[in-house]
């Protein structure tokens, strides 16, 4: 009998079971844009009837990284910048987890970016979500790596001298295999996308547009936004990286600029995931590891018998 | 310690093979029955530069490299790098003579390749020959190699000569170069081995020889291993299937080992983007329901000091192996150095805690790794095995039964599904995995994608089930539960399962010596002859850092007069430790530091000894440095 039985237990399922019973209110401020995050990924959870005992919640520090405390299923509330390694790790040990990581843009694009680009090159199969409000907020309200340039703020009181890092085309450039955009703003987008980007087989970046009423008081600055998979004004083909990087260059000043693209800029559907990779040279176990310790039949190797005699 | 002894020394550039060739023949010395030690001395570069390897070999254990050495086989420098005739870096071409002569005892022997170094542009070889008693052999290796197949087989012919001359059998040399090259090179390297050997026959008076190489006989059967190889069997021994890592030396070797043995056993390992990945991936897989470890030297262990918090925190399990190298900073990347102990285990926020082992040798490595991982799992605490350049890098040959033991894929203290039924739960569903109030304060935990285990684990303070909170009786109630650990672990440490804190020498000696790590075995060497000088000395090794085993030193310092305390640092960071945990005895500590890169010969231990503890005078050396006790 496997040790890990809520995997895999996929039954019909309603958002409110993501919704732990007497967890206290989340601390978030009135009108803040991370409700949103967590209304579709409960409902993402629900509709593709993930057990909340299958899933791991990885969070960084910051506003964002409180998801996993008013989110049920297990959680690693983890360091500022490193939720991606301890998921990767994770799915690597136990592939039938379905791991989901979360950050801001200063946890994942600032102090994470490092692990960022690297996890998005290796195509772990794992979402990640990237709560973006432009600010850092749980430390009240400093310049982020996506801030505008000339944005003031208590640390940049002259307005940002840098460019805004631009996550999306980190992420694609970087090769991972599924990037989207959404907004807390539009829910059911929101929920569609997380729900693609969790079946999907590789590493998949959900760039997510929350408002910070309280530190960017720009708080409306997503709206109006224009979905590029149903505009008629942009063409294009998500399965090619050519097409999406074209988008994201053409659009890319768009985002500070009033006009807020979302929606699914690319989608590979054929690339294998880093574990399948891993699997193909003999570096993986086909068998879940995790189950390994479980498993009192197994017979554990020992050295003395394996490696020793090019010692004698 | 005997006199009849072969200290080996092969010198020249890195890129000559002089790793592979050492290997090689200590490995052969070992199967003719003696015993092993390698010593590594190599710069901080690929190709060229001074580098040697000593072997010595003798019919007793040897437990360290000894003082000097008594064969020299100077190849040149190194051909590798520079394949132009003639073309050399300064007068490189010379330091494989120049820059060993030192340390060459009376009546030692000097094979050097006439080929590439030539003696008259060495100041006073030739008096210096005579007043030590040499017996120099000018002989061209590099021609006779390349008459025979390439210029870079010159170290075959070097071990060609120093059979010839010591009277060692090329059989153990033949054998294992059948075992380990390809068809295509072996022909080649036979006939330079066989070559050279015949050449010294004939034209050498061989049946006077210069020097003796004892005969011995092992009463059971060795391998030849590195400490590395040590951590890396006791790891996978102990059922770790996963390791993170980010190239740095020393400690890639370990990482290497396990890289390339992991798959066969199905386990995973992953090079990553950097220090702060690897050991936060080490958790990840952890948590996951894996045994897992990670590690680093110095500059990259800083790295790891908030994943190290983050382990003790969510109460992860994880091993951590630290070689330490000279520092501060990069220091010297491939020098020996004892300076990171109070990184180890002072580093990261807070009041945080974790268990280091610092182990002595190969066997006590493997023990002390798989005990790490034990100590680890069962107490959910992050544990370390720090080690250092040498006794990760040494080459000694250890009884194989030290490995015959039983794997352990145990992973401590989990809970499964049927026991979750039962267990207490959170209002809001989730287990209290951070709840339990009895012994040991270890409480066991759940892993992700078993029913009815949810839970949050978190850095930040939190409730049994993981919420986040600030309230301070739970606060106290979790710091005091987490810190109950360690006593439960120093209870069990004591109990002594393991091989460690090593007493050696007379039970009744009137001085003591302690060390810690690498140093153990030059220190015990340097106590047995003292006593045989007529002192009374008896010597502690200490293993375990943290906790510290507060008890087994005190009796120890109890029962001695004065304890000189030995370590490759220059600020007396054990000592410091010892005091700091025992709280008395510092009138009766003081210190023989090394910090210059190499380690300590047993020589320079009697000399500090005899010197500054029994004379009380200063030492005459600047290799050295005593610190008295603090009320001298």
């Amino acid at each position: 009998m496997s040790a890990f039985n809520a995997i895999g237990e996929n039954v019909e399922r309603d958002r409110n079971e993501y919704t732990p019973g007497l967890e206290p209110q989340p601390t978030w401020c009135p009108g803040c844009g991370d409700f949103g995050v967590l209304k579709a990924l409960k409902g993402a959870a629900a509709e593709l009837g993930l057990s909340p005992e299958e899933m791991l919640l990885v969070t960084g520090i910051g506003c964002s990284g409180k998801l996993n405390s008013y989110f049920d299923s297990y959680g690693f509330h983890t360091i500022h910048g490193r939720s991606l390694p301890i998921a990767r790790a994770a799915k690597l040990a136990n592939p039938g987890l379905t791991v989901v990581a979360a950050g801001g843009d200063g946890d994942g694009y600032g102090i994470g970016g490092n692990h960022f680009m690297h996890s998005a090159r290796e195509n772990h199969d794992m979402t990640y979500i990237v709560f973006n409000n432009e600010i850092f907020g749980l430390t009240k309200g400093q310049t982020s790596p996506t801030s505008p340039m000339g944005h003031k703020s208590k640390t940049q009181p002259h307005g940002s001298a840098k460019q805004p890092l631009r996550p999306l085309s980190m992420s694609l450039n970087a090769g991972a295999s599924y990037v989207a955009r959404t907004a807390a703003v539009n829910p059911n987008q929101a929920k569609d996308i997380i729900v693609e980007a969790i079946e999907h087989d590789g590493f998949s970046h959900v760039d997510f547009l929350t408002q910070c009423p309280t530190w960017n008081k720009d708080a409306k600055q997503y709206v109006p936004y224009i979905d590029v998979n149903d505009s008629e004004d942009y063409e294009i083909d998500v399965s090619d990286r050519k097409s999406a990087s074209d988008l994201m260059y053409e659009t890319e000043n768009a985002l500070n600029e009033g006009t807020v693209l979302t929606g699914r800029y690319y989608h590979d559907e054929d690339r294998p995931s880093y574990q399948q990779e891993k699997q193909n040279i003999g570096e993986m176990p086909e068998e879940p590891l995790a189950e390994r310790y479980f498993d009192e039949d197994y017979e554990w190797e020992r050295s003395y018998d394996m490696f020793l005699d090019k010692h004698k | 310690m005997t006199d009849d002894e072969l200290i080996w020394r092969i010198a020249g550039g890195s890129g000559d093979g002089i790793a592979s060739t050492s290997q090689n023949f200590a490995k052969a010395l070992m199967r003719s029955g003696l015993h092993v030690f390698t010593h590594r001395h190599y710069p901080s570069r690929i190709r060229g530069g001074h580098t040697y390897t000593e072997i010595r070999a003798s019919a007793d254990p040897v437990k360290s490299r000894g003082d000097g050495y008594n064969f020299l086989l100077a190849l040149g420098d190194s051909f590798a790098r520079n394949p132009q005739e003639n073309a050399y870096y300064g007068n490189e071409e010379v330091k494989p003579l120049s820059e060993n002569l030192d340390e060459l005892r009376e009546g030692g022997v000097i094979v050097y390749d006439s080929g590439l170094l030539d003696t008259s542009e060495i100041e006073d070889f030739d008096e210096r020959v005579e007043e030590n008693g040499w017996h120099v052999y000018d002989i061209d290796l590099r021609t006779m190699a390349r008459e025979h197949g390439r210029e870079v087989m010159r170290n075959t012919a070097g071990v060609g000569v120093t059979c010839a001359i010591a009277g060692i059998d090329t059989e153990w040399i033949e054998n294992l170069m059948r075992d380990a090259m390809p068809e295509k090179i072996l022909d080649p390297n036979l006939e330079i081995l066989e070559a050279a050997y015949e050449m010294v026959q004939e034209e050498y008076d061989v049946d006077a020889p210069d020097i003796s190489v004892p005969e011995g006989e092992h009463d059971e059967e060795q391998v030849l291993l590195s400490g590395s190889d040590a951590i890396a069997y006791g790891a996978l021994d102990e059922g770790c299937r996963f390791i993170a890592g980010y190239p740095m030396t020393p400690w890639t070797e370990v990482f290497t080992i396990m890289s390339q043995n992991l798959p066969e056993v199905g386990g995973i390992s992953e090079q990553v983007e950097d220090e702060i990945a690897a050991a936060a991936l080490a958790i990840g897989a952890s948590h996951a329901g894996t045994k897992a470890m990670s590690g680093s030297s110095g500059g990259g262990f800083a790295l790891m000091s908030e994943p190290l918090g983050l382990a003790e925190m969510t109460e992860t399990p994880v091993v951590l192996v630290e070689a330490m190298r000279a520092g501060p900073s990069t220091g010297m990347p491939t020098k020996p150095e004892q300076g990171d102990l109070e990184h180890v285990l002072y580093t990261s926020q807070g009041d945080s805690h974790r268990v280091v082992f610092a182990p002595s040798d190969a066997a006590e490595a493997y023990h002390q790794t798989r005990k790490a991982f034990q100590i680890a799992y069962e107490y959910q605490i992050p544990s370390i095995v720090l080690y250092d350049q040498k006794n990760g890098g040494e080459l000694r040959n250890v009884p194989a039964s030290v490995f015959d033991e039983e794997p352990n894929g145990d992973i401590g203290s989990v809970i499964s599904e049927e026991e979750l039924a039962d267990a207490p739960h959170d209002p809001s569903g989730k287990y209290n995995r951070f709840q339990h109030e009895g012994e040991k304060g270890v409480s066991k935990r759940s892993i992700p994608g078993q029913k009815g285990g949810r839970y949050l684990a978190t850095g930040n303070e939190h409730m049994p089930a993981g919420h986040i909170a600030e309230d301070p009786d739970n606060r106290v109630f979790q710091v005091n539960r987490r810190m109950e650990k360690l006593e439960a672990i120093r209870a069990e440490l004591d109990e002594g399962d393991v091989p460690n804190n090593t007493h050696y020498g007379p039970d009744e000696a009137e001085y003591g010596i302690m060390t810690f790590g690498s140093q153990q075995g030059t220190v015990e060497e340097a106590v047995d002859r003292l006593n045989d000088d007529g002192h009374s000395v008896k010597a502690l090794g200490v293993s375990e850092m943290a906790p510290y085993p507060v008890e087994q030193v005190s009796e120890f310092l109890e029962s001695v007069d004065e304890c000189l305390v030995v370590e490759m640092n220059a600020s007396a960071q054990f000592r410091g430790l010892t005091q700091k945990e025992i709280g008395k005895y510092g009138e009766k500590l003081s210190s023989l530091l090394k910090y210059n890169g190499n380690p300590f010969e047993p020589e320079e231990i009697t000399e500090g000894f005899v010197t500054s503890i029994v004379e009380g005078e200063e030492l005459p050396t600047h290799e050295t440095k005593f610190v008295p006790a603090a009320s001298d």
